[in-house]
């Protein structure tokens, strides 16, 4: 018996509903909100608070604003080259093609970057990235493009709902997307959204390690939701740390370092004051690719090598104290009013930290669509673009392109199927009372506690170095986890509870983890991110495929998906052994 | 370390409620949503604090803190050693509940602000110090601590009249861009209530974020309101010369 009936509900139609308010749910929004086209966007958290506030260093787009040679060709190799080519290639070039674009938009739109001498568009350097690429306003990027999409988006005709939960997505009988049952977390009363397309842009699952720079949404609900759909993951074991994050005092574990400090000249010393990343890979220094820093800062610790709390020292002193404050300010106060540490005046302690979901809904390239029909995804919830290590910059362009595109995609799908799909009435009452059910267990399991121990498990046993049998424990642990998970209980009323909008976070993470740790166990090399010391090297005949997930009733199935293979005409831009942009300058040079 | 904080927390909602002591073990470093989180983890699962970043990025954790309307994951639980620390939500807003108020009518506020209206085509031409000024406004994290201080807002309630600081804020971003088209300058005299302003620096005190509201928005702005409704000589000359496009007319 059903606690609550449907047809008392509130309910809210859309053409294009949109799940996730970051930016590339806004900009997937603003995309589809043509005249006659109803869009709502739902967000977790209220408007303009997304985690793409935290994104710092910059959004990377082949401008050419400071280094004329670079262009998508180049931006193109750089991002296929740092995803160790198990990225989707046609993802790839898009986006390669079409960031540049989507910035200028955003400087239509009001967003103000830094500036060049010449009165242009700012680059920085940035790492792996041949060319000073990244578009950037001081340390806080990803807020400036946060609040010009939130602004874009409220004046234009888009009806947003904000701190609400989705529970689960409907599909109609013919397996179409037809909307979501939610809650608002405000008053806990349930909300029925129809829809005729739906866009997925919920973000990342980086809350599922202990040691990580998410903020608290970053629990994979909206990938947990299509993959009980019935829609592919892919590449779930791609996880990044990112090389730098606060390390004391204990409360900031974690809170990301911007890649700009070593962008814009930081170096990085072991306790013995050496220059370690002279000898990991002494081409580009601090400014190799993530997974490689992020590894070598490992190694060192490891070695006995790592700072009084386990870390390695960020040093940008010699830059002097104007240029830190003006290019580094959110770094300088950060370590000011959290640390007690001058950073214009003494290095500080950095380690590695959980900071991106590589893997995720498998999407096809030009529209964003997944298997599901009508359901559409975008951002760091999607999968494709970065292969087994995203470049710093990336996402904030990924954002861009892909919103516009899943924007367009679902606009494309509403046109042509025009009706509205039925839901089904028993399942919304079904999922109403499983909703409900925590409030009636009686000394339940308590989900914060529950999410440290998934925390603890995933950082010992999926972290950043992993091995089959390290993986194989971690899986029977987190397997245990999901049995206690069903008895999680809840006390206080339906108003404004974390402890129950925890529950269905937790049921989330649990999801995925187990994906990861599978995906993990799978992918029987070292790739990027994902590094086993029982397979230590890149193996080219496992790197010739994407592992994908999926449910085959109530169990999780993985299998080999062949990696797209490029056309001649991109693949011989890799043939050189330099970037594309850097050969026609030595061309150049030479005709001189 | 064994020493012990001791919090007193606001749990109610707008039926009414009262300050509940919660003591939490001390760590180095510990901000004040560290705290409310130990609690919620271990003391009271259902006790209601929005945040989001706990980074001083994304404004969500504002509250009052033995007064003073502060973030919660910027505020050092070390100043407050041997002494209660007394946290309730922004009173300036309805509760909803505990630590949380209903900040609603801010998103009202904000659809009214007329956009960005791009004066030439992008790629744009500007100097770093055409945009310096303000890149500063750029920094509001929306945390809306000045809304909740302003006395316009808080003590008489008059969120009919004046948009608040924030939003005087948001005008003065798009109003001095350099490549800003648009004229709201009749909004602030008008709708917006700039003049409900009385200079009292409050806002600024507590901004998080430092931004000089009052000094580099909200006078500037005065100025332009006053330029163009009471000094007829010079708004006629103005509309002369100056094309309207540039936005950059007024120079205090």
């Amino acid at each position: 018996m059903a606690s609550e009936q449907v047809a008392t509900l509130e309910s809210h139609q859309y053409d294009v509903l949109v799940i996730g308010s970051g930016g590339a749910g806004l900009r997937a929004a603003v995309q589809a909100a043509v005249p006659g086209v109803k869009v709502g966007i739902i967000g977790k958290s209220l408007l303009g608070k997304a985690h793409t506030v935290m994104a710092e260093g910059g959004v990377a787009a082949s401008l050419g604003n400071l280094d004329p040679w670079d262009g998508w060709e180049t931006h193109f190799y750089d991002t296929m080259r740092s995803g160790h080519f198990i990225n989707n290639y046609r993802i790839v070039e898009l986006f390669a093609k079409e960031a540049a674009q989507r910035v200028l938009e955003l400087e239509e739109w009001g967003a103000v970057f830094d500036r060049t001498p010449e009165g242009k568009i700012m680059q920085r350097p940035f790492g792996a990235h041949t060319f000073r690429r990244l578009a950037h306003i001081g340390d806080r990027t990803g807020m400036e493009l946060l609040r010009t999409l939130q602004y874009k988006a409220i004046s234009q005709d888009i009806t947003v709902h904000q701190e609400v939960t989705i529970t689960k997505l409907l599909l109609d009988s013919d397996g179409r997307i037809a909307g979501a049952l939610a809650y608002y977390r405000s008053t806990g009363k349930f909300v029925l959204f129809r829809a005729k397309a739906i866009v997925l842009a919920t973000g990342g699952w980086g809350k599922i390690y202990k040691v990580t720079s998410n903020s608290w949404e970053s629990t994979g609900d909206g990938a947990s939701l299509a993959f009980r759909a019935g829609a592919e993951l892919m590449d779930m074991e791609m996880v990044q740390f990112h090389p730098t994050g606060m390390v004391w005092p204990p409360g900031v574990r974690g809170l990301l370092v911007t890649e700009g400090v070593r962008g814009e000249g930081g170096l990085l010393y072991n306790s013995e004051g050496e220059r370690f990343m002279l000898k990991y890979d002494p081409e580009r220094k601090e400014l190799s690719s993530r997974d490689v820093v992020a590894r070598s800062i490992f190694k060192e610790v490891q070695a006995g090598r790592g700072t009084p709390h386990g870390g390695a020292w960020l040093d940008i002193t010699h830059k002097g104290p104007e240029f830190i404050k003006r290019k580094l300010p959110g770094m300088y106060e950060q370590y000011l009013t959290l640390a007690d540490v001058d950073i214009t005046k003494e290095k500080f302690e950095v380690a590695p930290t959980c900071h991106y979901t590589m893997g995720g809904v498998r999407v096809e390239a030009e529209s964003c669509a997944t298997n599901i029909p009508g359901l559409f995804a975008a951002g760091e919830v999607a999968c494709g673009l970065h292969g087994a290590n995203r470049l710093g910059g990336n996402s904030l362009a990924d954002l861009l392109v892909f919103g516009r595109r899943a924007g367009d995609g679902a606009l494309a799908y509403v046109q042509e199927h025009g009706s509205l799909p039925q839901v089904s009435e028993s399942e919304v009452e079904q999922e109403m009372d499983r909703v409900l059910s925590p409030f009636s267990v009686t000394d339940g399991e308590n989900p914060y506690l529950l999410h440290e121990q998934l925390q603890e498990i995933m950082s010992g046993h999926a972290g950043i170095v992993r091995d089959g049998p390290m993986l194989e424990e971690g899986l029977a642990k987190l397997m245990d986890l999901k049995v206690r998970a069903q008895n999680m209980g809840v006390t206080g009323s339906r108003v404004y509870n974390p402890g129950w909008h925890a529950v269905f976070e937790v049921q989330s993470m649990l999801t995925l983890a187990e994906l990861i740790i599978r995906g993990a166990l799978a992918r029987k090399e070292s790739r990027g991110a994902h590094w086993r010391t029982d397979y230590p090297d890149e193996l080219p005949e496992v790197g010739q495929w994407n592992y994908v997930q999926d449910l085959d009733g109530d169990a999780v199935r993985i299998r080999e998906v062949a990696v797209p293979v490029m056309p001649p005409e991109l693949s011989q831009l890799f043939d050189r052994g330099v970037a594309p942009g850097v050969y026609a300058s030595q061309q150049q040079a030479k005709e001189k | 370390m064994s020493e012990e904080i001791v919090l007193s927390i606001f749990r109610g909602d707008a039926a009414g409620g009262q300050e509940v002591e919660y003591r939490v073990p001390l760590t180095p470093g510990m901000v004040v949503l560290d705290a409310v989180h130990q609690v919620q983890a271990h003391q009271a699962q259902d006790l209601a604090v929005r945040w989001n970043c706990k980074a001083a990025h994304c404004g969500s954790c504002g509250a009052e803190i033995n007064g003073h309307p502060k973030l919660l994951c910027k505020t050092r639980l070390d100043d407050y050693v041997g002494e209660t620390v007394h946290i309730r939500p922004m009173q300036t807003f309805p509760i909803i509940k505990d630590l949380v108020a209903d900040v609603s009518w801010n998103f009202e506020v904000a659809k009214k602000v007329p956009a960005f209206q791009p004066s030439v085509p992008v790629p744009f031409k500007m100097q770093q110090f055409d945009v310096d000024r303000i890149q500063e406004f750029h920094h509001c994290i929306e945390c809306f601590l000045c809304q909740d201080v302003c006395h316009v807002l808080r003590d008489h309630n008059a969120k009919d009249q004046y948009f608040g600081p924030r939003f005087m804020v948001k005008m003065a971003e798009f109003e001095m861009h350099p490549r800003d088209g648009g004229d709201r300058v009749p909004m602030l005299a008008h709708e917006a209530g700039l003049n409900m302003c009385n200079v009292t620096k409050c806002c600024t005190e507590v901004c998080p974020q430092h931004i000089r509201i009052t000094d580099n928005a909200i006078i500037p702005l005065k100025e332009r309101v006053a330029d163009q409704y009471w000094d007829p000589l010079r708004a006629l000359f103005r509309k002369k010369k100056a094309p309207a496009a540039t936005g950059q007319s007024v120079q205090g």
